[in-house]
C-alpha cells in the first residue's frame, strides 16, 4: 500500500506581495483608494485643492513689495504680469507690519515687550508644568513685577515697592503670629500690605527714585497697540485669572451656601453674556461705577473686564479638575489631618491643575482670539488698525492682504501654543505611566 | 478606671465665632455676604452719584419712543416710526434666527467633520485636520469678515443678471439667485389664505402656517401610532408588518391636501428695478454671519464628536462588525448613540458660545439685538446703561435658556442609557 | 485677593484722579498733555501715518489747541473712539475735546450735555451712485439698496428722506467707511450714502472716479464741530476761541508763513494785532500766553492752509471750498471779532 501521506519538509518560498499593495501604489490604494466610495471623496478632495491653489497662489505670487499706494500697486502689477492680473499688495504689509505688530510703541523700544513677553512665557511654564525645575518658580514670582515694568518703564522702584507689600505681609504673618497667635497673625498679613500699598508704597517709591534714580523710559497704555496689545490682554487677563479662577472654583465647590451663591453668581453672569457687552461695560459703564472723578485709562478698564470674563471661564476649566480628581484624594487629605487650605496646597490643586492644564491653555488661546474683538470699541487691535491703516488715501481700498497678514500672525501663535502645550502635556505625562 | 463624661458644655464665647468650627462658616459667611453687600452698594451710590452730576437719571421711558431708523431685515412687521422696544425685539428675532441656523449647521458639519477625521482616506483625514486647525486658530471675529469680503466679492451684483447675455444666471430654472446682497429663493404662498392671527396685538403668526404645523403633528402622531402596532404585532407574532407606506401616506397626504386647499404655490424671485422683488431674501449678512459662525463653531464640534468617537472602545466596533453590521450603520446605531453621552456637554456650551459669539454681527452690519438695542438705539438715545443692562439681561436669559433646555436633555439621554 | 500685575499696571499706567466737570484747562496745564478724542480712521480727517502720527484735518484742529494751551503742538494723546464710545469718553473726562467729524444737533447739544464750540466743517448727507445706474437724483432710488455707515445721524435722515418722498429702500448698516467702500464697489448696494466730505474721499480713491457721481441732493444739513463738556465754560472758550483764531487768520491773511513777521512788525490793522497778542491782553482773558494764537497758528497754519493740506483741491480727496469759505467769499465761515 502506497503511501499517499504528503509531508512537505520545507517551507514554501515567500512571495512578494502583490504589486498593487505595496510601495507607493500600495499606500495610494490602501489610504486613497479602498473603496469606490473613498475613491470619489479622493478625486473631490484633489478637487476642492486645486480649486484653491489655482486662485490663492497667483494672487499670493504676482504682487507687488514695492509701491507705496494701492494705486502705484495695481500700476506696478499691471506693468510686471500684464493688463487685468489682480495680485497681492503687500508692499502695504512692508510699510505697516512694525505698527500691526507694536501700535504706536516707540521704535527704539521694540526689545522691551519682545523681553517681556519671552519672559512671560518662561514664568508661566513652571507654574503650569510642575516637572520642570522648582528654581525657575522664582522667575514665576518676579515676573508679575518685571513685565509690566518693561512695558510700561517707569522708575524701577514702583515695581519693587509693590512686591515689598507682600514681603512685608510674610513679615506681618511671622512675627504678628508669633506674638499674638495665628488669627492676629492673617489679620495682620492681609492689613498691612493694603496700608503699605494705599499709603507707604508711592511715598517710597518716589523717595527712592530721589535718591537712587534708576529707571526707563515710561510708555503710556495710549502706545499699545496691534498685536502686541493683544498679548498684553490676553497676558495679563490669563496670569490674573488663574488665581482668581481658583478661588472662584474653591468658592463653587463649597458647601458654605452664600460664598457658593456668590462664586456661582458670579461664574454663570459672566459665562452668560458675550464679551462684546463686557467691553461695551469697559468702554461705556466701568467709568459710571467708580467714584466721581476716577478716570483710568481704556486700555486697563478693557483688562479688567477681560480678567474678570478670563476667570469664570477659568474657574470652570479648574472646576473640572477638582471633579476629575478622584474622592478618595480628598479622604486621604482628610485622614492625615490636613486643614482645607494645607489640602487643596498640598494634596488637591498640584493634582486638579495638572488635570486642567488643558483646559487652561485652550482658555488662553480664546482670550487671546478674543482680544480681536476690541477693534469694536476703538482700540487699535492688528484689526482695529488695519481699519486706520485703511484711512489713508494711499491704502483706501485694501483688504484682504492686511486681513490674510493678521490671520496668519494669530494662526501661527495659536496653533502653536496649542502644539507646544500638547507636546509638554505628553513629555510630563511619562512620570505617571 | 476612665468615666464616660460628656463633652464640656461651654457657655457661648464671642470666640468661638472664629476657634469653633461650628461657628467659623457662619462667621465667614456672614463676613462674605457683608463685603459682598458693601461691595455693591459702593457700585450703585457711585453710579448714582454719577449719573446725578451727569443730569442723566436712570429711564427707560426712552425704550417707547419712536425708534425713526430702518432695519432690513424684520421678522415681524417694523417701520421706522415704531417705538425702540419694537426695534430691539425685532433685533432680538434677529440674534435668535441666526443662532438656531447657527447651531444646527455647525452640528451637521462638526459630526460629519469629526468623523471623517477618523476617516481611512488619507488625504480626506488630513484635509479635515486643516480645516479644524485653520478655523480653530484664526479669531472668528476675522471669519466673519472674511466670510463678508467672500461672498461681496465673489458672487455677481443683481444688475449682472440684466440684459440678453447677461454675465450671471439663477439656478434652477429661474428659482434661485446667487447674488452679492445676498440669495434670492422662492417663497411659499397661498392662494386661499386662512390670514393671520394677531398675538397680543403685537405681531401676527401665519394662520396657514400654523395649520400646516397642526396637519404636520397629527400626521407623525398617527405614524407613531402605526409603528407602535407594528411593534406590538411583531412582539406577539414575530413578523413585522410592512407599515413604512401607510406610514408616509398618513403624514403626507394630509398635508398634500391642505396644501391644495389653500391653494399653496411658490412665489419666485425677479429682477424688478434695482434689486430682485419677490422670494424669501437671505441677505449677505445673514448668509456670512451664518457661515462663519457654523464652520468656527463647527470646528470646535468636530474636536468633540471626535473625543466622544475616540472614547468608545474598539470592542464596541469589533463587536459590531461581527454581528454583520455594514460600517455605515456600526457608526449611527452602535458608535454615535454611545459616543453622544461624552459629546453632549461639549456640544451645550458650543451653542452657548455661537450664540453668544452671534453679537458679532455688528461687524458686518447683520442687525441683531446687539445692532439694533446696543447699537444705533443706543447711539441715537445716548442711554449707554440703560442699554447695556438690557442687552446683557437679554443675552442671559437667552443662555440660561439653553444651558436649562440642553441639560434637560442630557439628563435624559443619561436615564436611557443606564 | 490682591493682584501684583494690576497693582503693578496702575502705577506705571495714568490713574488720572482729578475733577471730570470744571477746571479742564487747569487739569490740561498740570498734566502737559492734551487728550483729544478722534476717529479711529477717516480718510482726510483722522488717520495714523506710517510713522505713527495721527494726521487730517480734525487732527490738526487739536494740535492747535495743544499749541494754544501748551505751546507745543505735539503735546496731544490721540483716543481713537468710535460713534458708540465717543460721548461717554468726552463725558467721563477720559478726553478733553472731541474733534471726530461730530454732527452738532439740538439733543446731543441739550439732552447729552455737551457744548459745540464751533463748526470746523459745514457738511450734508449725500448719496454717490455708479455712472452705469443711470440714476441722476436720489428720488429715483425708489426700491434701491443703500449701504450706510452706522453710528451717526446718517440712518435717521436717510430714512426720513425716504418717508418724506414716499418711496422704498433696502438699508444696508456698516460700520466702517472702507467695508461700505468695499461693498459699494462690488454692486452690494446701488447706492452709498453718507457726509458728502466722506463720500469725495471715497470716490478719490477709487481706481476710476469718473465711474461714479455724487448725486445733486444734500439731504441733511451736517454741521461738525470741535465738542466738549457742558459746564466748564473756560475750557469751551479756550477750544471755541483757537478755532475762531484759525479762521480769523485766513480771513486777515495771516499764515504759518508770514506770521513771524506780522508779529514781528505789527500792522496797522489793529484786529490782526490782537489776534497775534501785540496789542491789547485778550491771551491773558483766556488764561493763555499773549501769543496763544500764534502758536496755534504756527502748528500747521490757518483754516485755509489746514484745508488745503488735508483735504483740499490738491489732495487725492480733492474738497472744493463751497460752505466752508471764508464769508468774505460766500461761504458760511465767519469768526466773531477779536476785541
Amino acid at each position: 500500500m502506497a503511501d499517499l501521506t504528503f509531508v512537505r519538509h520545507e517551507m514554501v518560498p515567500e512571495q512578494a506581495p502583490p504589486a498593487t499593495s505595496v510601495g507607493p501604489r500600495g499606500w495610494l490604494r490602501e489610504n486613497l483608494f479602498s473603496s469606490p466610495l473613498n475613491a470619489i471623496l479622493t478625486l473631490l478632495s484633489l478637487g476642492l485643492i486645486w480649486w484653491v491653489l489655482s486662485h490663492a497662489l497667483p494672487w499670493i505670487v504676482l504682487s507687488s513689495w514695492t509701491a507705496s499706494s494701492l494705486g502705484e500697486c495695481r500700476e506696478q502689477i499691471a506693468a510686471a504680469h500684464g493688463e487685468g492680473t489682480t495680485g497681492a499688495c503687500w508692499a502695504v504689509i512692508r510699510e505697516r507690519y512694525l505698527q500691526l505688530l507694536f501700535g504706536f510703541y516707540p521704535s527704539d523700544l521694540y526689545w522691551r515687550p519682545l523681553l517681556a513677553f519671552g519672559l512671560a512665557l518662561l514664568a508661566l511654564a513652571p507654574v503650569l508644568f510642575t516637572a520642570l525645575p522648582r528654581r525657575l518658580l522664582w522667575l514665576s514670582a518676579a515676573a508679575p513685577f518685571v513685565v509690566p515694568w518693561l512695558l510700561w518703564g517707569g522708575s524701577v522702584w514702583v515695581p519693587v515697592c509693590v512686591a515689598l507689600g507682600f514681603g512685608l505681609g510674610l513679615a506681618a504673618l511671622r512675627v504678628v503670629s508669633a506674638a499674638a497667635g495665628g488669627l492676629a497673625g492673617v489679620i495682620a498679613a492681609g492689613v498691612v500690605p493694603v496700608l503699605w500699598w494705599l499709603f507707604l508704597a508711592w511715598v517710597a517709591a518716589g523717595l527712592l527714585q530721589a535718591i537712587l534714580p534708576f529707571g526707563i523710559t515710561p510708555v503710556e497704555s495710549r502706545a499699545f497697540g496691534g498685536f502686541m496689545l493683544s498679548i498684553t490682554i490676553g497676558l495679563v487677563a490669563i496670569t490674573l485669572s488663574l488665581p482668581i479662577g481658583i478661588v472662584l472654583a474653591l468658592g463653587r465647590q463649597s458647601n458654605l451656601l452664600i460664598i457658593k451663591a456668590i462664586c456661582v453668581g458670579f461664574i454663570e453672569f459672566i459665562r452668560g453674556v458675550p464679551l462684546i457687552t463686557l467691553l461695551f461695560v469697559a468702554s461705556l459703564l466701568l467709568n459710571y461705577f467708580m467714584p466721581p472723578g476716577t478716570n483710568f485709562d481704556i486700555i486697563l478698564r478693557v483688562i479688567i473686564m477681560v480678567t474678570l470674563f478670563a476667570s469664570a471661564y477659568m474657574a470652570e476649566v479648574i472646576r473640572g479638575g477638582l471633579a476629575a480628581l478622584p474622592r478618595g484624594q480628598y479622604e486621604a487629605a482628610d485622614a492625615l489631618g490636613l486643614d482645607y487650605w494645607k489640602a487643596q496646597r498640598l494634596i488637591v490643586m498640584p493634582q486638579a491643575l495638572k488635570i486642567s492644564i488643558p483646559g487652561i491653555v485652550s482658555t488662553f488661546i480664546g482670550v487671546f482670539k478674543d482680544t480681536t474683538l476690541v477693534s469694536i470699541i476703538g482700540l487699535l487691535d492688528p484689526l482695529g488698525f488695519s481699519n486706520s491703516i485703511r484711512a489713508n488715501a494711499e491704502w483706501n481700498g485694501v483688504v484682504w492682504e492686511l486681513y490674510g497678514f493678521i490671520a496668519a500672525l494669530f494662526f501661527v501663535f495659536c496653533f502653536s501654543m496649542s502644539r507646544y502645550s500638547m507636546y509638554l502635556e505628553r513629555k510630563l505625562r511619562t512620570e505617571n505611566r | 478606671m476612665t468615666t464616660l463624661t460628656d463633652p464640656p458644655k461651654d457657655s457661648f464665647r464671642l470666640g468661638m465665632l472664629i476657634y469653633d468650627t461650628r461657628y467659623r462658616a457662619l462667621t465667614i459667611q456672614v463676613v462674605a455676604l457683608f463685603a459682598f453687600m458693601l461691595l455693591a452698594a459702593w457700585l450703585i451710590n457711585n453710579t448714582v452719584q454719577n449719573l446725578a452730576s451727569l443730569g442723566k437719571p436712570i429711564d427707560f421711558g426712552f425704550l417707547s419712543t419712536a425708534a425713526q431708523y430702518d432695519i432690513n431685515q424684520t421678522l415681524i412687521a417694523y417701520d421706522n416710526q415704531d417705538s425702540h422696544l419694537r426695534a430691539s425685539a425685532v433685533g432680538l428675532l434677529n440674534t435668535l434666527l441666526v443662532a438656531v441656523m447657527g447651531c444646527a449647521l455647525a452640528t451637521v458639519v462638526g459630526v460629519l467633520v469629526g468623523i471623517l477625521r477618523l476617516s481611512r482616506n488619507w488625504l480626506v483625514a488630513r484635509i479635515m485636520t486643516v480645516y479644524v486647525e485653520l478655523f480653530r486658530n484664526v479669531p472668528v471675529l476675522l471669519w466673519i469678515v472674511f466670510a463678508m469680503a467672500i461672498l461681496i466679492e465673489s458672487l455677481p451684483a443683481p444688475r449682472d443678471f440684466r440684459g440678453e447675455d447677461a454675465p450671471a444666471a439663477m439656478l434652477f430654472g429661474d428659482s434661485v439667485a446667487l447674488t452679492n446682497r445676498g440669495f434670492y429663493v422662492p417663497e411659499p404662498l397661498f392662494a386661499r389664505t386662512l390670514g393671520d392671527l394677531p398675538v397680543f396685538g403685537a405681531f401676527d403668526i401665519s394662520l396657514d402656517f400654523l395649520a400646516i404645523l397642526a396637519v404636520l403633528g397629527a400626521g407623525l402622531f398617527a405614524s407613531g401610532l402605526i409603528r407602535t402596532r407594528a411593534d406590538r404585532i411583531q412582539n406577539a407574532t414575530g413578523i413585522r408588518p410592512t407599515t413604512w407606506y401607510l406610514r408616509l401616506g398618513v403624514v403626507l397626504l394630509p398635508l398634500i391636501a391642505l396644501l391644495v386647499a389653500l391653494g399653496f404655490h411658490l412665489g419666485y424671485p425677479e429682477l424688478r428695478g434695482f434689486n430682485f422683488q419677490g422670494g424669501i431674501h437671505m441677505r449677505n449678512s445673514l448668509i456670512a454671519l451664518w457661515l462663519a459662525l457654523s464652520f468656527y463653531t463647527a470646528a470646535f464640534i468636530a474636536e468633540a464628536v471626535r473625543g466622544g468617537i475616540l472614547a468608545i472602545s474598539k470592542g464596541q466596533t469589533e463587536a459590531a462588525a461581527a454581528l454583520g453590521l455594514r460600517p455605515g450603520r456600526i457608526m449611527s446605531l452602535v458608535i454615535l448613540p454611545q459616543a453622544m453621552r461624552v459629546i453632549i456637554p461639549p456640544l451645550i456650551s458650543q451653542y452657548l458660545n455661537l450664540t453668544k459669539n452671534s453679537s458679532l454681527a455688528i461687524a458686518v452690519g447683520y442687525m441683531d439685538i446687539t445692532g439694533t438695542l446696543g447699537g444705533i438705539t443706543m447711539n441715537q438715545t445716548g442711554r449707554e446703561l440703560e442699554c447695556v443692562l438690557l442687552l446683557m439681561l437679554i443675552y442671559l436669559v437667552i443662555s440660561l435658556l439653553i444651558s436649562a433646555v440642553m441639560n434637560w436633555y442630557n439628563t435624559r439621554v443619561k436615564l436611557v442609557e443606564r | 485677593m490682591k493682584n501684583p500685575v494690576f497693582l503693578g499696571a496702575l502705577t506705571v499706567a495714568s490713574l488720572v484722579a482729578g475733577a471730570a466737570a470744571a477746571a479742564t484747562l487747569d487739569d490740561v496745564k498740570s498734566r502737559g498733555k492734551l487728550n483729544c478724542g478722534t476717529n479711529t480712521g477717516l480718510v482726510g480727517f483722522a488717520a495714523p501715518d506710517a510713522n505713527g502720527d495721527w494726521q487730517g484735518f480734525d487732527v490738526a484742529l487739536c494740535r492747535a489747541v495743544a499749541a494754544a494751551v501748551l505751546g507745543d503742538q505735539s503735546a496731544v494723546e490721540f483716543v481713537p473712539t468710535t460713534g458708540k464710545t465717543r460721548f461717554t469718553a468726552l463725558a467721563s473726562g477720559e478726553i478733553d475735546i472731541l474733534a471726530r467729524n461730530t454732527t452738532w444737533t439740538f439733543s446731543r447739544d441739550v439732552d447729552l450735555k455737551f457744548t459745540f464750540v464751533g463748526v470746523n466743517y459745514y457738511d450734508g448727507q449725500g448719496f454717490i451712485v455708479p455712472k452705469s445706474l443711470g440714476v441722476s437724483s436720489a428720488k429715483e432710488l425708489d426700491g434701491a439698496t443703500v449701504c450706510i455707515q452706522t453710528g451717526t445721524t446718517t440712518e435717521l435722515n436717510l430714512a426720513d428722506f425716504f418717508r418724506v418722498n414716499n418711496i422704498s429702500y433696502e438699508p444696508v448698516p456698516i460700520e466702517t467707511s472702507a467695508e461700505a467702500q468695499q461693498q459699494y464697489l462690488a454692486g452690494a448696494c446701488d447706492a452709498y450714502t453718507t457726509d458728502a466730505s466722506g463720500l469725495a474721499a471715497t470716490r478719490a480713491t477709487f481706481e476710476d472716479p469718473t465711474a461714479h457721481v455724487i448725486l445733486p441732493e444734500i439731504i441733511s444739513k451736517e454741521p461738525l464741530g470741535p465738542l466738549v463738556r457742558h459746564g466748564d465754560d473756560d475750557w469751551a472758550d479756550v477750544v471755541r476761541w483757537t478755532l475762531n483764531a484759525l479762521i480769523a487768520a485766513e480771513e486777515y491773511g495771516v499764515t504759518s508763513a508770514n506770521i513771524d513777521e506780522l508779529v514781528a512788525n505789527p500792522t496797522s490793522n489793529p484786529e490782526i494785532n490782537r489776534l497775534l497778542g501785540t496789542e491789547g491782553d485778550l491771551g491773558a482773558m483766556l488764561g493763555l500766553p499773549a501769543d496763544w494764537a500764534v502758536k496755534a497758528i504756527k502748528a500747521g497754519g490757518n483754516y485755509g492752509e489746514l484745508f488745503e493740506k488735508y483735504i483740499g483741491q490738491s489732495t487725492p480727496i480733492g474738497l472744493a471750498r463751497g460752505l466752508n469759505a471764508q464769508w468774505t467769499e460766500g461761504g458760511l465761515l465767519y469768526a466773531p471779532p477779536f476785541r
